[in-house]
């Protein structure tokens, strides 16, 4: 009896001990293992900020959508939860096999997202389910929307799952990332990245021992990112998408005084929406056959040779450079010869006797050799350079080309050869090695349109940074009314004499407004409406001597073998204030392919002037 | 000697109530009480299934505590081989035709009630032993003739049990039977050499377990080896019982019980997740509510006059000791996971039942204390 009731008491104390360590001295190491079992925290990806046109209109916006989450180390078996997965949600073998091969990749702590746009009822259906599958949460989130005609997709972009070539180039999304965030992919999305992200939100619940979330404990909202208004007009901008239906293309038109760009679409379109979920392997395969690529943002990445479209600029360089006068004929009888080879026309039987503006008017190639001949490939490039060609326009888009202005030096560096005098011919027509973006051309354009100044054209709608620039031209607008001569204006000339923008302008009216005028068939005549443009027609191969003694048809030649079409204008023409820009890849001639796109869409801009002007200072305000 | 004297005993009504233990009962009564709270909270706060279940159940087995109390003591010497018979068939019909639940079939469906034997089988082993050494004087109990029997009738039940399996109730049956033993009077020195015995038969019956009671022992050596699996129950019960501190986190506040990261906690981990509620001072407080009816119990058997009610109540003390040991023990990571139940306290029905039995026969040798069975 002694024996067993020590032995009870040792018992007891012993027990007693026990609790005493665990309740005691343990207690806060086991309060915080009781807390990490119970507490659990999910980062909140925060909602990107918004795109919005230049009146308001979301571009880019957010949606709810249902996710499913899951954490690979918390689930007992992969199989059993495919497997009832597959019954619940739409999870097909395919679905499966992807997930299996993210799987290898990732560390089996970190949360991988199943499904990231589940509908409602799937949604409710896995909650439902939720306490006989381990390792899986459903999650509401928000995503990218954007608008479908897809108007706007390459200006925008797209935002999709950070890649592993994200993650390596920048350090922001390395910080940053967590499952079902999206990174911006290209166009505006990437450039602002960072900006729109915002800050992440931290939502902490009280979870069973299953997982399931009991109770929310803590909720910090994430910061939204910030919203960004742009200058574009969606309403125009949708508008020229679907001009450009069956045609690829681009259409550029901006504000010619300060810089805004107004319209910027590429053709063919697609639906951005698709890469936000992860794009299928089907509709990735149609867009990448597509032989017209979809996926180029045409206005800024695609080269074009100007063709006719630079002849203002080579008529201005000239008459800047004292070359030539306004006054000088030349005979135009279809070709000539020069350095023995036989440079042509356009017009076969020949224009005639031309003056500078009649060959600018109906687009003379022989008195633009002749010209460019006297003027010199040098001086040539260094005014179209003056104009914006050859540099890139918006700078901070990383796939916007810079072009090709060539000169005796960039041939000397790029090709490793000296120049041949036969190439200044074809360069003062805009073929050779010409190459442009139709941004460039717009932008080209609008700087001859606004009297010869420099201007930086935007996208991003920034009233404080506009400012100084309104300033600067009403300043500008002051000092011309009232014929003073101001000392230091804010704003950069490109010209040396007025009188030759003039002269420029004048011959610009020509061409679309007077018969025998190249773009004369879309001219518009209401008044306000009248603008002033020049085709081009730019070839994309060599004329052989037998094509051209059978007649052969642009029509008649395969679509990739066809001339591309192009059209810049400004407008109106007594008080210019857009200036366009379009391109149609294989189009033909400009004055049928791309001249009666450009005045569908002047005409557009022109209608909605109104409404713009409400939002923006009034630049020829009295200083 | 008539079958009223034989079940009623010389007593009248009025002197056996006054005579019965009302320290033993209000105990009996205050843990009752404590265990349907804590029912209730493993429920998280409703009235639910287990909290009526056990409620009702303690109610009924109350009354057969009483009801059990007023039986002369001869009663129970005289049918304490018939209920260890009647024991053994039930664990026999068990063997054959129980039923079968989480693996193990330890249940006989009695129609009205399914009763798990091996349960009533601590009691009944107790009572058995306690008439077996009634007659032998103690120095004869180490004599080869009297340990054939007691042996037997200790190894036959815990074998039946552990081939259910349930290790657990079958070490808990052994336990109680070889208390009686021990207090019989048998030498120490032979208890030694037996424990000597199993030491270094340990390897053999080893390899004789089941995988999963491998890792049982395994685990406890170790509880993280496998913090999801097996060691999962011993680490949350012991977070559980850590995280409660000094004063506990309070009436239906204890997030692991609530949050489901306590395994069984209606049964086997009961007091953990009272001890996660009301913590080191609640516990003290329930532990002393069980010494203390421990402490009744072993009174009792000190002012009975006769052999038969003093081993007995020495006996079922010291069994009822080590099933609170037991539990306590195993639930705050002292012991491996071997399956056994809080005297009361945990959900069950025979467990119960066998408790309140047991507890009734020592109320008996209270109110019958003068007399001697025959």
């Amino acid at each position: 009896m002694f024996v067993l009731s020590v032995l009870k008491a040792a018992v007891f104390v012993s027990i007693i001990s026990r609790l005493f360590y665990l309740q005691i001295s343990e207690n806060i190491k086991y309060k915080s293992l009781s807390d990490k079992n119970r507490l659990r925290e999910w980062k909140i990806s925060p909602q990107r900020g918004v795109i919005e046109d230049y009146f308001g209109i979301k571009i880019a916006k957010n949606t709810q959508v249902y996710q499913l989450h899951m954490i690979p180390e918390d689930v007992p078996n992969l199989e059993e939860l495919f497997f009832k997965l597959a019954r619940i949600i739409n999870f097909d073998e395919n679905k499966k096999k992807k997930l299996t091969r993210r799987l290898k990749k990732r560390k089996p702590w970190e949360t991988i997202i199943i499904s990231d746009n589940l509908s409602w009822s799937e949604f409710s259906k896995l909650n439902l389910f939720l306490h006989e599958i381990q390792g899986i949460k459903p999650v509401v989130s928000v995503a990218r929307k954007y608008a479908e005609d897809g108007s706007s997709a390459h200006i925008i972009g797209y935002v999709s799952d950070a890649s592993s070539k994200d993650l390596k180039n920048s350090e922001f999304i390395r910080k940053i990332n967590m499952p079902g965030l999206k990174v911006g992919k290209n166009g505006l999305e990437k450039l602002l990245n960072n900006e729109m992200t915002g800050e992440p939100g931290l939502q902490r619940f009280e979870v069973n021992a299953y997982g399931k979330r009991i109770k929310e404990l803590k909720l910090i909202q994430g910061i939204q990112g910030k919203n960004f208004r742009t200058t574009i007009d969606e309403k125009i901008q949708t508008f020229s998408s679907k001009l450009l239906e069956g045609h690829s293309g681009a259409i550029c038109v901006m504000d010619i005084y300060t810089g805004d760009i107004v319209v910027l679409v590429s053709g063919p379109t697609y639906d951005s929406n698709k890469f936000v979920h992860g794009i299928s392997q089907k509709d990735w395969d149609e867009l990448m056959k597509n032989e017209r690529k979809p996926l180029i943002n045409k206005p800024m990445a695609g080269l074009y040779p100007p063709g006719s479209t630079i002849k203002p600029i080579v008529a201005l360089s000239a008459l800047e450079n004292d070359v030539i006068s306004t006054r000088l004929v030349i005979k135009c009888e279809g070709s000539v010869e020069r350095y023995g080879t036989k440079y042509h026309c356009w017009k076969e039987k020949g224009h005639g006797f031309m003056t500078l503006r009649n060959a600018i008017k109906q687009s003379c190639d022989i008195y633009f050799y002749e010209v460019s001949r006297r003027l010199g490939i040098d001086r040539m490039s260094e005014t179209a350079k003056k104009f914006g060609l050859g540099k890139k326009v918006l700078e901070s888009f990383n796939e916007e080309k810079s072009g090709v202005v060539p000169s005796t030096k960039w041939k000397l560096e790029n090709i490793g050869k000296s120049w041949y005098l036969g190439e200044t011919l074809i360069s003062g027509i805009g073929q050779g090695y010409f190459q442009s973006t139709p941004l460039q051309l717009c932008l080209m354009t609008a700087q001859l349109a606004n009297g010869g100044y420099e201007i930086k054209p935007r996208i991003i709608d920034d009233k404080y940074a506009l400012q100084p620039i309104i300033n600067a031209w009403r300043k500008e607008f002051y000092s011309k009314k009232n014929n003073l001569e101001l000392p230091n204006s804010d704003l950069k000339k490109l010209y040396r004499n007025p009188e030759n923008i003039k002269f420029v302008h004048d011959a610009l009216y020509g061409a679309t407004n007077e018969p025998m005028g190249t773009s004369y068939r879309s001219r518009l005549t209401k008044p306000g409406y009248v603008y002033a443009g020049k085709t081009g027609t730019s070839q994309v191969r060599t004329i052989t001597a037998e094509e051209r003694r059978l007649k052969i048809k642009n029509k008649d030649l395969s679509y990739e073998k066809r001339d591309h079409a192009l059209f810049t204008a400004f407008a109106p023409y007594k008080k210019p204030r857009y200036a366009i820009s379009v391109v149609i890849e294989h189009g033909g001639a400009g004055s049928s392919g791309a001249a009666p796109i450009a005045r569908k869409v002047i005409k557009k801009v022109l209608d909605r002037h109104e409404l713009r002007k409400k939002f923006q200072l009034d630049l020829f305000q009295e200083v | 000697m008539s079958a009223n004297y034989f079940i009623r005993g010389n007593k009248n009504i009025k002197d056996k109530i006054l005579s019965l233990d009302f320290f033993l009962i209000l105990l009996v009564i205050a843990l009752g009480t404590i265990s349907v709270f804590a029912m209730y909270s493993s429920e998280q706060g409703k009235f639910g299934y287990y909290t009526q279940n056990h409620l009702y159940r303690l109610l009924t087995f109350f009354g057969v505590f009483l009801l059990c109390s007023f039986f002369s003591i001869q009663f129970w010497f005289k049918s304490s081989y018939i209920f260890y018979f009647l024991i053994v068939i039930l664990l026999l019909a068990v063997h054959f035709n129980g039923v079968t639940a989480s693996g193990s079939q330890r249940w006989i469906n009695l129609f009205f009630i399914n009763l798990q034997p091996s349960e009533l089988m601590k009691v009944a082993l107790i009572v058995f032993l306690a008439r077996y050494y009634y007659k032998i004087p103690s120095e004869n109990v180490t004599n080869i003739k009297h340990i054939f029997i007691p042996v037997f009738a200790l190894i036959v039940p815990a074998l039946l049990v552990v081939s259910q399996p349930d290790l657990g109730t079958a070490l808990l049956i052994m336990i109680g039977g070889i208390a009686v033993i021990w207090l019989s009077g048998f030498k120490i020195k032979y208890f030694l050499y037996s424990f000597f015995i199993l030491v270094c038969s340990l390897p053999v019956v080893i390899s004789f377990l089941k995988p999963y009671q491998k890792s049982r022992i395994l685990t406890f050596l170790n509880p993280e080896r496998d913090p999801l699996g097996a060691g999962y129950q011993i680490i949350q019960s012991k977070i559980a019982v850590g995280s409660g501190g000094i004063f506990g986190k309070g009436f239906l506040k204890g997030s692991q019980s609530y949050l489901d990261y306590l395994p069984e906690k209606h049964t086997d981990f009961i007091f953990t997740l009272f001890s996660e509620e009301f913590g080191f001072i609640g516990s003290i407080i329930l532990l002393t509510i069980f010494i203390l009816i421990i402490y009744r119990v072993i009174a009792i058997g000190n002012i009975s006059k006769n052999n038969f009610s003093k081993l007995y109540c020495y006996s079922f003390a010291t069994a009822f000791f080590v099933y609170v040991a037991v539990n306590m023990s195993m639930v705050l990571g002292l012991m491996p996971i071997v399956g056994a139940p809080l005297p009361i306290m945990s959900y069950g029905g025979s467990s119960m039942f066998s408790i309140m039995i047991g507890l009734g026969i020592a109320m008996s040798c209270k109110i019958y204390n003068t007399e001697t069975p025959t």
